[in-house]
């Protein structure tokens, strides 16, 4: 390609680089300022220093974020490979069926889990209607308002999320290397433990990634299906800058925010060494 | 085998969607309940279009994912082909760039731009938060997806399909138009259709950056799910899976379609 | 009896009731290289999958060394596949990919380095043990999926397709090795393709099949020279196949001339495909010729000179050193061991014409029938 037509093209990313420059960067090196800041602007450690007093909640909202991404992969794999195993016809269907809840509005699919599992919702009138045939009283299940429902929300939410990225890095996998490993005397258990599964680390890790991520930084699952009795770090974030349930603090909000991100980054930061060294396992050269 | 993989295919689909079917069977509810269902009525649709707020915030949500598709689209297109053209550091530090906000959690995303606009706005005395600025912070997540869907397609492209154009004496510009473009039609498509859609479904980058004054229809959803229970919510969802359930069938038909059509020119 | 390493028996598959094998019969000795050669959509590919145990028959039997194994699941099977674009584990390096089958047989350590490298040096990969697999040229992945299925010491090694993907002259030199490796290692080959000079220059025996069905099973010399019917003249080789009758016992008649053969045990006039070779036709001045033409297209191929003679309408192809000149009336000999008569078949008439012939031509079908292929296996 001649020079000029190097320089037009150039030229095209002018409107992304003002951009991104303007709404991203600098936003971002505005949380690190007010971190870094007191109220009138002078420097100061207290904000990120402060931040110690919400390590449970930092530790509570890794907990059930880290919960939520096992179960939706342990879910997730079996289902991703059995979609994959079939027609292409039925793949495609499939695949919008795994699909289809995400396009609905995310606050109303956590609100659908209300509805159910309230302490009036439908699976306890069910069981209590069940259980009073028999002439039992039942006090019902208390569901609603418990980390278990908040982890349910996670998984519920997040879970197409996993499906997706390991249901295309099985596909890419050329059915022939799973031919090729059977021939070499692999059994199915070998099959999935020698090859299938180094095999498709790259989506696990995005799946992980896409689930974990927003799962540790919600505060609509936790308000929702937590009821306000289980604060996420999401949740201090809130109220920090819209003060709904106390003082609005712009700098121990941005410190909050820029220890999440800095959290954030070292996980994937690990996660992505896993990845390479699963790749390269046995020592490779490059 | 079969049968369990079956059975459990079964089991995780109902997980997914029995939410789903809950809301659309409760929407038809002539009692205001979660739990009994009795008689069956049409009465929570008609309250829900009588609603000022929630068709409102409809509008401004439809109007929002209209305009931020668009423009995201044209920036991130523009984008992906330059960055396509750069090498090494340059072309790492784009692409870094490009997804920040895509690997950020989308809280940390949408207060870092709130202190930002809030900061000018301290500045100022005839600005504030609204309109302006939910489309700006829309338009800013948005960018990435259509920069990340446009840029393989024209990474797969023949480079010199654009040189051909030069050397047919067609200038750079209009080459660009009439050539590169339609190649990479399809990833530009893509990129719209997924900036609209993460536009009208977005929560967090809107409640924090819409002001009091604007609301799209996930900030109205969120405030009804404060107040006393109302199956109006319901309705709108079922509305909403309805259209998005016909939408994506027809597409994903005319694609078949489109696909049988393909087999049978070859035979 | 006792040498025959693999014996299908009436073996017939269809996939969506289409016919890919019917009724097929094969008997395969132990230690030869045996090519299963032909068109794609032929059914090679499917048999190959049938022995390697990937694919279940409709119907008939798969006897493995006196045992029937129609049931035995492809990795109990003493059969290795090298498979059409390797198939390699590109998460493990050179040496864990030639181990993977003796990981899983659970061999000693040291048992398994030495069988590594003893493999390494087999294929002339010497040194490339810890590389990644990504880096490799098409030509090393080729040699480290040959290593990793001869490491588990097969007793039958099926490759189907294996230098469909490599340049001509890489392909030219795996074709050598490969014997080589084949005879060194005194081991049963099953090759596929559909390349009929490959075919030719490694097997001791080939198969031709087309439409699910074995047209010929000869040495390579019997199937060039002997062709069972039109489909086999055609694909093997170039040929020119004309409508002939046998008059007698070595006397045949045909483009309007009588010939001298070596050819007997038909019935009197009974009508016949007669086959020559293009090489084994003569250009002499047109007084001497038994056969008269016209020439109209000459086409210079380096060897030799490709000449298109126009005889009564017929299109002949003739490989001559000396040039001709298109417009020429030249005269054609033949020797009477250059003609070869077969049977009428139901592929009479369908080949061995070069009127509409054209290389380019032949290659694009070549490529369409590839993507199908593809599609279809």
């Amino acid at each position: 390609m001649n020079k000029n037509s190097k320089g037009l093209q150039r030229a095209m990313t002018a409107p992304f680089t003002v951009w991104m420059a303007i709404f991203i960067i600098i936003p971002i090196a505005l949380v690190l300022f007010y971190a870094f800041t007191d109220a009138n602007g002078s420097f100061t450690f207290s904000n990120i220093l402060s931040i110690w007093e919400y390590r449970s909640t930092y530790i509570v909202s890794i907990e059930l974020a880290f919960v939520a991404t096992v179960i939706c992969l342990l879910l997730a794999y079996p289902l991703a490979y059995s979609i994959s195993r079939m027609k292409a016809r039925h793949q495609q269907t499939m695949v919008l069926l795994v699909m289809l809840p995400m396009w609905m509005n995310f606050l109303i699919r956590t609100y659908a889990w209300m509805t159910i599992l309230e302490d009036t919702g439908l699976i306890n009138t069910l069981v209590k209607g069940f259980l009073s045939l028999f002439g039992y009283e039942f006090e019902g299940f208390a569901m609603i308002n418990t980390n278990g429902a908040i982890i349910l929300g996670m998984v519920y939410n997040f879970l197409p999320y996993m499906i997706l990225p390991i249901y295309t890095v099985l596909t890419k996998i050329d059915h022939s290397v799973i031919e090729a490993a059977r021939d070499l005397g692999a059994n199915g258990l070998h099959v999935f433990t020698k090859v299938l599964l180094p095999q498709s680390v790259p989506g696990i890790i995005s799946g992980i990634t896409m689930v974990f991520v927003p799962a540790v930084s919600t505060f609509i699952i936790s308000k929702l299906l937590g009821g306000g009795m289980t604060y996420l770090i999401g949740d201090i974030i809130e109220n920090y800058f819209l003060g709904n349930t106390g003082e609005v603090n712009y700098n121990v909000g941005a410190a909050l925010s820029l220890v999440l991100m800095v959290l954030i980054l070292i996980s994937m930061g690990i996660m992505n060494r896993f990845d390479k060294d699963a790749e390269t396992s046995g020592g490779g050269l490059f | 085998m079969k049968y369990v993989s079956r059975f459990y295919n079964f089991i995780v689909f109902a997980f997914l969607y029995s939410p789903i079917v809950v809301m659309i069977v409760y929407s038809f509810n002539g009692i205001k309940s979660r739990s009994v269902f009795e008689g069956f009525s049409l009465q929570w649709y008609k309250e829900l279009f009588n609603d000022a707020v929630i068709m409102k915030s409809l509008y401004v949500s439809l109007l929002i994912a209209v305009l931020a598709a668009v423009i995201s689209t044209v920036i991130g297109t523009l984008a992906a082909v330059g960055i396509n053209s750069m090498k090494g550091f340059r072309k790492k530090l784009y692409l870094s760039v490009n997804n920040i906000p895509m690997v950020n959690p989308e809280i940390v995303t949408a207060v870092s731009m709130m202190i930002l606009f809030v900061f000018i706005i301290s500045k100022s005395n005839t600005l504030e938060m609204g309109f302006g600025t939910l489309l700006i912070s829309h338009i800013t997540f948005c960018i990435p997806y259509v920069t990340l869907e446009v840029l393989p397609k024209i990474r797969g492209m023949d480079n010199n399909i654009y040189n051909a154009a030069l050397d047919l004496g067609c200038p750079p510009a209009k080459a660009f138009l009439k050539v590169v473009i339609p190649q990479i039609k399809p990833g530009i498509v893509t990129g719209f259709i997924m900036a609209f859609t993460l536009s009208l479904d977005d929560f967090i980058i809107s409640y924090f950056n819409s002001g009091s004054t604007v609301q799209t229809l996930s900030v109205t959803i969120f405030s009804m799910t404060k107040k006393p229970y109302s199956p109006k919510i319901n309705a709108l969802s079922t509305l909403l899976f309805v259209t998005i359930l016909i939408l994506l069938v027809s597409v994903n038909l005319k694609q078949m379609r489109d696909d049988a059509k393909k087999k049978g020119a070859k035979k | 009896m006792a040498n025959n390493i693999i014996d299908l028996k009436k073996i017939s598959v269809a996939f969506d009731g289409e016919q890919i094998l019917k009724d097929m019969d094969l008997t395969i000795e132990d230690k030869e290289f045996l090519t299963l050669l032909g068109p794609s959509g032929c059914g090679k590919t499917t048999t190959l999958r049938i022995i390697a145990g990937f694919l279940q028959p409709d119907s008939g039997d798969v006897i493995f060394d006196g045992k029937l194994i129609n049931g035995v699941p492809a990795h109990k099977r003493q059969v290795n596949t090298i498979f059409q674009r390797y198939a390699l584990f590109t998460h493990l390096n050179v040496f864990e990919n030639i181990a993977f089958g003796l990981r899983i047989q659970k061999k000693k350590e040291q048992e398994i380095k030495e069988t590594v490298t003893e493999m390494l040096s087999l294929v002339n990969l010497k040194g490339f043990e810890t590389r990644d697999i990504n880096t490799l040229s098409g030509g090393q992945q080729q040699r480290v999926a040959i290593a990793r299925a001869l490491a588990v010491k097969p007793r039958v090694l099926l490759l189907d397709e294996p230098l469909g993907a490599l340049d001509l002259k890489l392909r030219k030199d795996m074709q050598n090795e490969l014997k080589n490796i084949q005879q060194r290692l005194g081991i049963t080959f099953i090759y596929v393709t559909h390349d009929q000079e490959e075919a030719l220059s490694m097997s001791d025996k080939i198969v031709v099949m087309n439409n699910g069905v074995i047209q010929q099973i000869g040495t390579p010399i019997d199937i060039y020279n002997e062709p069972e019917n039109a489909f086999v003249a055609d694909f093997i080789g170039e040929s020119n196949i004309v409508d002939g009758i046998m008059k007698e016992d070595f006397v045949c008649k045909f483009s309007g001339a009588t010939f001298k053969c070596l050819d007997k045990g038909f019935e009197k006039n009974e009508p016949v495909d007669v086959v020559v070779r293009p090489e084994d036709v003569d250009v002499v001045p047109i007084e001497q010729g038994m056969l008269k033409g016209k020439v109209t297209s000459v086409t210079f191929k380096g060897v030799h000179f490709e000449i298109i003679v126009d005889i009564g309408g017929f299109k002949w192809m003739i490989q001559s050193t000396d040039e001709q000149f298109v417009g020429d009336n030249i005269g054609l000999y033949i020797e009477p061991d250059a003609i070869h008569i077969m049977k009428k078949s139901e592929y009479s008439g369908l080949y061995g014409d070069f009127s509409s012939f054209s290389e380019e031509f032949d290659e694009l079908s070549d490529v369409n029938a590839g993507t199908e292929d593809a599609d279809d296996e």
